[in-house]
């Protein structure tokens, strides 16, 4: 799966699934900027075919209904939707 | 997949379009203009991908008949107005909220995941009980707000929230 990588603080192995035309995605990607960890990020509305279905898949093992935005945290913890506090709580921040 | 960037004045022109249609029809669209003009954007964007206002916050299929339930306002638009007093991209919100009585929340995603999806039958499903065999006319369901009309067909348009024809499914 192609993941763009922002570089910050390491803070774990945190996954971002995201939309682009997702405000609620896009206020994920700006709460974890402003934190300063490194993160990585899909937009899955801009992947087609193959990569799109392997990036669903994936988002499924961790979010059944495959809804967005959703953080996935060290492979482990998911955090579905935009949870400032349950992402900072998380991160230990 | 190249997305044409909508101008600043099309999205303007379009919050208002939906502002003065909600406002007629007793909805509120988000007070948070910023917010609500991002959303705007997002859905001329998913316009000028699949041809279709579908919703900014859901992944669309590309396919008009998969998407249809997330085609704005979507069918659980006045669900979670009631339950969470907005809808989940919290594009319109409730009078609580524009008074400032009640802060948003998140809203949980009430549509059915793509395997639940699947398994539901497409297209109309009339209840054919017998005891409504004797109905002159059929009953249609506009699924975005619930209005019913007794008639042959489903109105072209809905006269109370303005979603098309098929987004009518046969209530009885
Ligand atoms: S009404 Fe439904 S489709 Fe429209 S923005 Fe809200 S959640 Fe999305």
């Amino acid at each position: 799966m192609v993941l763009e990588r922002v570089g910050g603080e390491d803070r774990g192995k945190i996954t971002l699934y995201a939309l682009s035309t997702c405000v609620w995605c896009n206020k994920t990607k700006k709460l974890l900027a402003d934190l300063g960890v490194e993160y990585s990020y899909v937009y899955v509305d801009l992947l087609k075919g193959e990569d799109r279905k392997s990036a669903l898949d994936e988002l499924k093992q961790h979010n059944p209904k495959a809804t967005f935005p959703t953080t996935v945290i060290d492979d482990g913890k998911c955090i579905i939707g935009f949870k400032e506090k349950e992402i900072k709580e998380a991160l230990r921040l | 997949m190249t997305d044409i960037e909508p101008s600043p004045e099309e999205v303007e022109v379009l919050r208002q379009q939906l502002g003065d249609e909600a406002e007629e029809m007793g909805y509120h669209l988000n007070p948070d203009i910023g917010f609500t003009r991002n959303l705007v954007r997002g859905l001329l964007l998913n316009e000028g991908r699949y041809g279709y206002h579908s919703c900014p916050c859901r992944l669309a299929s590309g396919e008009r008949d998969d998407d249809l339930d997330i085609i704005c306002p979507c069918d659980y638009r006045d669900q979670d107005l009631n339950d969470y007093a907005a809808c989940y991209c919290a594009l319109y919100v409730s009078d609580e909220v524009l008074s400032g009585e009640r802060d948003l929340s998140p809203v949980p995603e009430r549509r059915p995941s793509p395997d639940e999806r699947e398994k539901t039958v497409k297209g109309f499903s009339a209840p054919a009980g017998e005891s409504l065999s004797s109905l002159t006319y059929p009953v249609w369901r506009c699924k975005v707000c619930g209005y019913l009309a007794a008639r042959d067909d489903p109105p072209g348009v809905c006269p109370i929230c303005k979603a098309k024809a098929e987004r009518f499914e046969r209530f009885i």
